[in-house]
C-alpha cells in the first residue's frame, strides 16, 4: 500500500525532525546550566578562545581584506551612475557593519572551527571518550560543551570588529588609492553616515550568530553516528545547519532590529 | 555490594539483555564472561548509569543509579566507580600522564606534589615511565591498555570495572596486570567487576564467574564451581569446542 508507506514515512519524518529540535533545545539547556553553575573552567575557555578566536584571525582578516576592497569597486561602480560616488565609503563601512561583517566572518568561522569542532566532539564520542568523562564523574557538557559556546560567543564579536576593521581599510586602498576618490570624503561621509545603531545592530548579530555556532556544532558533535561515516555525516551537517541558521535569523534580526532602531 | 536486578537493555529491535540479575560482592571480584557480541560491555555501561536500562534496576552500596534523576546524583554515585574501557578511551588531547593524573585533578582538590607522587608511582607500578609524555595516538594498543588500567585505579575507588584488562598485552604484561589487579586488591581492597576471555587465567583474580549467553546469566559461582558445571554451554566455551548449544555468530 503505496499510500499507508507513505503516510508511514512521512510521519516517521516528523517525529525524527520534533525529537531531534526537542533533543537540541534540552542539550541547549544542560549546556547553558554547565555554564553558569560553578566551578568555571578558565584554562578550558581560554583554550577554547584561541582554537575559535585567535585561530580565524588570519583567514576572517583575509576575507574582510578582500570583501572591502569588493564593495569599494562595486560602489564606485553602482553610485557613479547616479552621481554619488563620493558616498563609497559610507556604503562600504554601512554594508560591512551592518551585514557582511557579522554574516561573512559567522560562515567562515563555522566553516573553520565549527566543523573542527563537530568532528573532534564526535570523534571523542565514538571512541567513548565522553562515556569516559562521565564514568569518572565528569559533566561533558560542562567540560566540553560550555566552554566551547562560551568561546563561540566572546570571538565572534571580536572577529567581527577585525573582519569589518579590515574590511574598510580594504575598501580604503581600492577606492582611494586605486579609483582615486579623496580620502577626507571617504572618512567623513563615513563617521557622518554610520550611527551608533549600525554598531549595535552588527554585534547583536555577532553575538547571536556565535551563540549558534557554539550551539550547533556542538550538539551535532554530540548526536554523531558511528563510525567515520557518522563523523563525515555530522560534520557535513553542522556547517549546512549552521550556515543556513545564520543566514535566515540574518534576516529576521535586520527586520527587527530595523524596526526596533528606526 | 552492586545489585543488578532483572536488567534488560535492547538496541531498537536487538534484544542484548534480557532479564539479567547479579550480586556482585563486596571486597570480591565477579568476572564475567560470555561470547563476543552478548553485551557484557553493554552491562557494564549500565552499572556506570552511562546507559539506562529497559527495565529493572541497578544498586551501588544501596544507591540505586537507574532511578537517579539527575546526572549530578549519578555522578555523586560514580565518584565511587573507577572504569577501564575495553577499547581504553583514554583522552586523546592529553598525554598519558595527563590521562591518568586526569581524575585526580578533576575530581579532588589535592596539591599537585601529591598528585604527581601517585601518578608516578601507578605509572612505574604498571612499567609506563617511558610513554609517560607520549600522546594515545603514537602508543600501542596494548599500551594504552595498560595507560587505561592506570587511570582506573588511580583514585583507589572503591569498585572498579574492567573491560578486557588483558586483551592486546602479551602474556608477559598480561601477569602483571594480574598482578596489580591482586596488589591493589590487597592495598585498598575494592569490588572487581573483570570482564574477560582469558579462561582459565582470569580465575586467579576471580571470587566470583558468571557467564551470559543470550541475555541471560547463565551459570554463577566460584571458579571451581563454574569450571564443575553440568551447563553444556559453559563445558564448551571453557574448552573451546566448535560444537555445542553455542552457536558462533
Ligand atoms: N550504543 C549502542 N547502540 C546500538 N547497539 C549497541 C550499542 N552498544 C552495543 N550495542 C550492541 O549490543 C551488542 C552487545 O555489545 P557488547 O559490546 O556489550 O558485546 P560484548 O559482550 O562486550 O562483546 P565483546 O566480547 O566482543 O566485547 C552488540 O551486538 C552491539 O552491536
Ligand atoms: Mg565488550
Amino acid at each position: 500500500m503505496p499510500v499507508v508507506d507513505a503516510t508511514e514515512a512521512l510521519g516517521r519524518t516528523v517525529t525524527n525532525v520534533t525529537e531531534a529540535w526537542g533533543r537540541s533545545w534540552i542539550f541547549l539547556g544542560k549546556t547553558l546550566a554547565g555554564l553558569i553553575s560553578p566551578p568555571f573552567r578558565y584554562r578550558l575557555f581560554l583554550d577554547q578562545l584561541y582554537q575559535i578566536g585567535v585561530k580565524s584571525t588570519l583567514v576572517v582578516a583575509l576575507i574582510g581584506i578582500f570583501t572591502g576592497a569588493v564593495l569599494a569597486v562595486q560602489g564606485v561602480y553602482t553610485l557613479s551612475k547616479f552621481g554619488a560616488s563620493a558616498f563609497t565609503g559610507s556604503a562600504v563601512a554601512l554594508s560591512l557593519i551592518r551585514e557582511l561583517g557579522p554574516v561573512l566572518t559567522a560562515l567562515m568561522v563555522i566553516g573553520r572551527a565549527g566543523s573542527a569542532i563537530t568532528a573532534e566532539i564526535g570523534i571523542m564520542k565514538i571512541t567513548e571518550q565522553l562515556d569516559a568523562l562521565r564514568s569518572m564523574a565528569v559533566d561533558p557538557m560542562r567540560y566540553l560543551m560550555a566552554p566551547r559556546l562560551l568561546a563561540g560567543i566572546i570571538a565572534m564579536p571580536l572577529l567581527t570588529g577585525i573582519f569589518i576593521t579590515i574590511g574598510i581599510f580594504g575598501g580604503f586602498i581600492v577606492g582611494v588609492g586605486l579609483l582615486g576618490l579623496s580620502s577626507g570624503t571617504f572618512f567623513s561621509d563615513m563617521v557622518a553616515a554610520v550611527d551608533n545603531v549600525d554598531v549595535y545592530s552588527g554585534f547583536i548579530k555577532s553575538v547571536a550568530f556565535g551563540f549558534i555556532f557554539g550551539w550547533v556544532s556542538c550538539y551535532k558533535g554530540y548526536t554523531c553516528g558511528f563510525g567515520a561515516v557518522g563523523v563525515n555525516r555530522a560534520t557535513t551537517e553542522s556547517v549546512v545547519t549552521a550556515s543556513v541558521a545564520v543566514l535566515v535569523l540574518d534576516y529576521f534580526l535586520t527586520s527587527i532590529l530595523t524596526r526596533v532602531f528606526m | 555490594m552492586i545489585c543488578v536486578r532483572n536488567v534488560s537493555k535492547r538496541f531498537g529491535k536487538q534484544v542484548v539483555l534480557s532479564g539479567v540479575s547479579l550480586n556482585i560482592e563486596d571486597g570480591k571480584t565477579t568476572t564475567i564472561v560470555g561470547p563476543s557480541g552478548v553485551g557484557k560491555s553493554v552491562l557494564l555501561k549500565l552499572i556506570m548509569g552511562i546507559l539506562a536500562p529497559d527495565q529493572g534496576e541497578i544498586e551501588i552500596f544501596g544507591e540505586n543509579i537507574t532511578r537517579a534523576d539527575s546526572e549530578a546524583e549519578r555522578n555523586r554515585i560514580r565518584a565511587s566507580l573507577g572504569v577501564l574501557f575495553q577499547s581504553a578511551a583514554l583522552f586523546d588531547s592529553l598525554t598519558v600522564y595527563e590521562n591518568v593524573a586526569f581524575a585526580l585533578n578533576q575530581r579532588f582538590s589535592l596539591p599537585r606534589k601529591e598528585v604527581h607522587e601517585r601518578v608516578v608511582s601507578m605509572l612505574s607500578a604498571l612499567s609506563l615511565e617511558s610513554f609517560a609524555f607520549r600522546y594515545p595516538q603514537e602508543i600501542s594498543i596494548g599500551i594504552r591498555k595498560r595507560v587505561g588500567m592506570a587511570r582506573a585505579l588511580i583514585t583507589q575507588p572503591k569498585v572498579v570495572l574492567f573491560d578486557e584488562p588483558n586483551t592486546g598485552l602479551d602474556p608477559l604484561v598480561g601477569q602483571e596486570v594480574y598482578d596489580l589487579i591482586k596488589e591493589c586488591r590487597k592495598k585498598w581492597g575494592f569490588t572487581g567487576v573483570v570482564i574477560s576471555h582469558e579462561l582459565p587465567e582470569v580465575f586467579q583474580v576471580s571470587d566470583r564467574v558468571a557467564m551470559i549467553l543470550q541475555g541471560k546469566i547463565i551459570e554463577e559461582g566460584t571458579p571451581a564451581e563454574f569450571a564443575a558445571s553440568a551447563n553444556p554451554a559453559v563445558q564448551q566455551f571453557l574448552n573451546g569446542r566448535i560444537d555445542g548449544p553455542i552457536k558462533i555468530q
